[in-house]
């Protein structure tokens, strides 16, 4: 049925956009940007990864996130090189890793434009189901240790004296970041993943006033985006990834015109 | 509440050492707090004052020694504190995260510190002495046994920093906290502290202030002129060539 697939796409968007607005926000307020483009970039190499030892591509996926979590945090502490230098050196790596694992195991490359900008209309009914899931788990993440997060976010010290465990908190930070890049990949592909945290947290930057109110117009927003982006994508026949970025983009744009608060 | 030694003490501090990059950032150093008293750390730039309060308080791990703490809330008032302009943050808001209370609790706080007109402010657009001000109402929302302050006076105009030192002697007296201070200020350190600790890596010498002034360590560390103003200039174990750099 065509409009099955539609939905499933809706559906998966959706909920993708809702748990990438809050979170996306904390990339922001915490300048994680190029981190969450390494761990995109990462990302394709966690795919070839799990294709080639047989496990399922999110689980090589959340793999190499942690890796490159880690070895950007002893990168940093070891070389003496600044963060950005770090996050871009082990996302090139990692991406030229991926490509070359990838031309392995699937000799024509196929598949790898899927990868790079997204396939939400091919999303199965699994695939929904593991994208609920996730977002499910993250929403829930993301609320039970709201406080934590932005108190580790305004002042680490801060946390530390009332009893919360920053490092352990930005663990969480990073898994979430990871969880959601890896569920992103199907909806707009990894050259495009950071758009979806980041835009609608700095469309919400405009409009919000409390960093709740920022959390809950960006999941709007990128809501938005991504029925917008369906809707331009059926209309006129764009790539559907691309599209949902474009109407981002637009509703970023238009928060512009917004007086800042 | 007046500072009663015979109390148990809210802090601990034995032989604690804490070394950074191969230097010793503190030696063998020991402190005491207990309730209801101010304890003020004085010292030049890169004795390991704030250092010090963050291992008292467990923000860092000693390499040798031992920290005890008595049970209760710590308040904690860090230098500064930046927040990115990304995050949108009144003052309010700021206090019911810092401190976890509710909106109303967050509100009396800001009128008892005399903060009421920037309730609604972004909490990046306060000035320097403005921002300190609200640390310190988070802290003392959390109703601590035990206050530390690091350097709680910078960037506050005169006036501020009196309002300050009453309002630290006023929560002594009322709440009964052990306060931990660093500051620069030396003239109200004297004159509103119960014991001063001269600290330059180790502990240069302690006590109540009147004695303090007058030890000799203490002239040796500050240069300071005789009489209740001391001028605060340190003495370099170093000096600087023409282009800046340190020369031992």
């Amino acid at each position: 049925m065509a409009e099955d697939f539609l939905l499933r796409a809706l559906a998966a968007g959706g909920l993708t956009a809702l748990v990438a607005g809050p979170l996306g926000c904390f990339v922001l307020w915490r300048r994680m940007v190029y981190f969450g483009a390494a761990l995109a970039h990462a990302a394709l190499l966690g795919i070839a990864l799990g294709f080639l030892i047989g496990v399922s591509p999110q689980a090589g996926m959340l793999g190499v996130a942690l890796l490159v979590s880690l070895a950007a945090v002893a990168l940093e502490e070891r070389a003496q090189l600044a963060a950005d230098t770090v996050l871009a050196i082990l996302a090139h790596s990692t991406l030229a890793a991926g490509i070359i694992v990838l031309s392995l195991i699937a000799p024509a490359q196929s598949g790898l434009l899927g990868y790079l900008f997204g396939d939400i209309l091919a999303v199965s009914g699994a695939d929904l189901m593991w994208v609920a899931a996730t977002a499910a788990a993250g929403l829930l993440l993301l609320a039970v240790f709201w406080r934590r997060l932005l108190l580790v976010t305004l002042h680490p010290d801060l946390a530390a004296v009332d009893g919360v465990h920053a490092t352990a908190v930005r663990l969480l930070l990073m898994l979430l970041l990871s969880l959601v890049i890896a569920v992103s990949m199907q909806i707009v592909g990894l050259l495009l993943v950071v758009s979806l945290l980041i835009l609608p947290a700095a469309a919400a930057r405009r409009v919000a006033r409390t960093p709740e109110a920022m959390a809950a117009v960006a999941a709007a927003t990128g809501m938005a985006a991504v029925a917008a982006g369906l809707q331009l994508s059926l209309w006129f026949d764009f790539p559907t990834g691309p599209a949902i970025v474009a109407a981002a983009t637009v509703l970023f744009a238009l928060s512009l015109a917004v007086r800042r608060r | 509440m007046p500072p009663d030694p015979s109390t148990a003490p809210l802090l601990t501090v034995r032989g604690l050492s804490v070394r950074r990059a191969g230097r010793n950032v503190l030696e063998c150093v020991d402190l005491e707090i207990h309730p209801g008293e101010i304890v003020t750390l004085i010292g030049p730039n890169g004795a390991g004052k704030t250092t010090l309060v963050r291992a008292a308080l467990g923000l860092i791990k000693a390499d040798q020694g031992a920290v005890t703490r008595a049970p209760g809330a710590v308040g904690y008032v860090p230098q500064k504190l930046h927040l990115d302009s990304t995050l949108p943050l009144t003052v309010a808001r700021f206090l019911c995260i810092a401190a976890g209370c509710s909106r109303a609790a967050a509100a009396a706080a800001l009128v008892e510190a005399g903060l009421a007109h920037v309730k609604n402010t972004a909490f990046q657009k306060l000035s320097g002495g403005e921002s300190r001000r609200v640390l310190l109402a988070a802290a003392l929302l959390r109703k601590p046994r035990l206050l530390a302050l690091d350097e709680p006076s910078a960037g506050m105009d005169v006036s501020a920093q009196r309002d300050l030192w009453e309002l630290l002697a006023r929560v002594r007296e009322r709440r009964g906290c052990g306060i931990l201070l660093v500051s620069h200020d030396l003239h109200m350190v004297m004159a509103a502290t119960d014991r001063v600790v001269c600290l330059n890596r180790h502990v240069c010498c302690t006590g109540h202030p009147e004695s303090v002034s007058r030890h000799p360590r203490y002239f040796e560390l500050f240069h300071g002129a005789p009489g209740s103003v001391a001028v605060y200039t340190h003495r370099h174990d170093h000096h600087h060539d023409l282009a800046g750099r340190v020369r031992r």
